[in-house]
């Protein structure tokens, strides 16, 4: 009796200390980046153009340029994941080439980012012409995230009772309108989570970028979407091996504006979410 | 007059029958009761009324299904479910309001006049008895009702699409006695404009409000007759036992 009571309480504290685990690296690289970068942080460094050599002036030109290859991405990457989504869950029968869909879309997502951005240099910059771009890059990080929101689209789709789909049938109505109706409705804070998940992604990752987009210092803003542009994770790469004596506190008040940038828009996108669950009633 | 025809009628679900040569007739009007234990294949023999069964994958069948003399194989799916509603086990009321529940099926019907869809709404819920329990909450969530009034919702959804055939599947098997009874009371009011189909575990139920009664075996329809000869003098035994409650 007291043996199972002991061994139980060394299972919970054993559970306790992984939580804890878990917890510290999280907590420590935030507190180190706020501590070395916020003393960097002022309005001329969010709005300026680097200067001298990138050591002092803004890195607004690589904010703009992180937002526009993350927007683009999800431009580009969430009505294509969605309707496949909607045509693998819904339409489909499990045959052998949805198999294959399916196996390709795992295998998607285990793909190493700088393959991504191998692949994107080969495909959209040489041969569709689109050169070293916003669209290249766009396109490149899209395809990056696709796995992402399928997957989790895919589950979003699936918890939506099949009884809601039976009842809305039942009712003559056709199966677009049941999709339209009553699945997509209740399967938006799903994707939505998938769309959380391949937004920090595709604001985080150098690699695809690297070679399809980024600028090494570029100090004005894109014009168009066949522009270059300077990004945050390559500039912070840039900041901090490429060019000697950059201030430290630059080089984390860079990371620190790319997390706050990744959290803020996560955090448009909970908002959203939160919304709609609170809609959900069932 | 009859509504339903069925033919040498066998289902499959990949390998298991499910239905084996079943022929039956549903006439207009009525309230056909469909008796059997569990896995008879009563639900199934419902569900081929209105096409769901379709949406297995698994589902094979042979045999012929006619709704006033055509094969429903032949009419367009979305045009038969709308004469052919249904009412499933469990209440199951879409993630909407109360009044959107009832509204849902005319609008995807392609109703789009308020005051018409109002209207609609209003009659349906007079007519399974919910009216006065919800006019002052119609934009609440259904799920915030009662079981057995979220059952009675369920009709009144059924019943705004105007169907011509209901079909119920064990619609009282998750209620309690009053909310029961309130289900059988809407049922025989309905008859009066509706044919009926009940599917029920409960044989009491079938001695109540149906007219005829069909006792299902292991996918085999064994005996279809009046509800009273049914319940006086079956002529299989297998019926006999089965409303004396010796199985199922």
């Amino acid at each position: 009796m007291r043996n199972t009571k002991r061994t139980q309480k060394i299972a919970f504290f054993l559970m306790l200390l992984a939580t804890l685990l878990i917890v510290v690296p999280v907590g420590m690289i935030v507190v180190i980046i706020v501590q070395k970068g916020l003393p960097a942080i002022n309005w001329q460094f969010l709005s300026d153009i680097p200067r001298q050599g990138m050591r002092t002036g803004g890195i607004f030109p690589a904010i703009i340029g992180t937002i526009y290859l993350v927007l683009g991405a999800i431009v580009f990457a969430l009505p294509i994941g969605l309707l496949a989504v909607i045509y693998l869950s819904e339409y489909s029968r499990d045959n052998f080439l949805t198999r294959i869909i399916r196996l390709a879309i795992v295998n998607l997502s285990g793909v190493p980012s700088v393959v991504y951005g191998l692949f994107g240099l080969a495909l959209f910059v040489v041969f569709f012409k689109f050169g070293a771009s916003i669209l290249s890059g766009s396109l490149t990080l899209g395809i990056m995230i696709l796995p992402i929101i399928i997957t989790t689209s895919r589950e979003a789709l699936e918890s939506v009772p099949q009884s809601f789909r039976e009842v809305s049938l039942s009712l003559g109505a056709s199966k677009w309108q049941t999709i339209r109706h009553i699945v997509l409705p209740n399967a938006i804070p799903g994707i939505l989570t998938g769309t959380i998940l391949g937004l920090g992604r595709a604001a985080g990752e150098t690699a695809p970028i690297l070679f399809t987009v980024a600028a090494f210092y570029l100090p004005q803003l894109p014009k168009s979407i066949f522009d270059q542009a300077m990004a945050l994770p390559y500039h912070l790469y840039v900041i901090s091996t490429q060019v000697p004596n950059v201030d430290e506190k630059v080089r984390y008040g860079t990371a620190l504006v790319l997390l706050v940038l990744v959290l803020f828009m996560n955090l448009v996108a909970i908002i959203i979410r939160y919304r709609f669950r609170k809609k959900k009633k069932w | 007059m009859v509504k339903f025809e069925v033919h040498d009628l066998n289902v499959w679900f990949e390998k298991a029958q499910a239905l084996k040569n079943v022929n039956i007739e549903v006439r207009q009007n009525e309230i056909l009761s469909i008796i059997g234990p569990s896995n008879s294949g009563k639900t199934t023999f419902i569900r081929m009324l209105n096409r769901l069964n379709e949406l297995n994958p698994h589902f094979r069948m042979s045999g012929i299904v006619e709704l006033d003399r055509l094969n429903i194989r032949n009419t367009d799916v979305e045009a038969l479910r709308k004469r052919v509603g249904m009412v499933f086990a469990l209440p199951l009321p879409l993630p909407l309001s109360i009044y959107e529940n009832i509204a849902y099926g005319i609008r995807m019907h392609g109703l789009k006049n308020k005051a018409k869809i109002g209207q609609i709404v209003e009659r349906s819920l007079k007519q399974s008895y919910l009216w006065d329990e919800v006019k002052d909450r119609l934009d609440e969530s259904a799920f915030k009702l009662s079981g057995g009034q979220q059952q009675r919702l369920c009709i009144s959804r059924t019943l705004a699409v105007a169907p011509e055939v209901i079909l119920f599947d064990e619609p009282c098997s998750g209620l309690d006695p009053i909310s029961t009874a309130k289900v059988e009371e809407a049922m025989l009011e309905l008859k009066k404009e509706y044919t009926i189909v009940l599917v029920t575990n409960n044989v009491k139920q079938a001695a109540r409000v149906g007219d005829r009664t069909a006792f299902f075996l292991s996918g085999e329809l064994i005996e279809i007759d009046t509800t009273d000869r049914i319940f006086t003098v079956p002529k299989d035994q297998r019926t006999d036992g089965y409303i004396r409650g010796r199985f199922g």
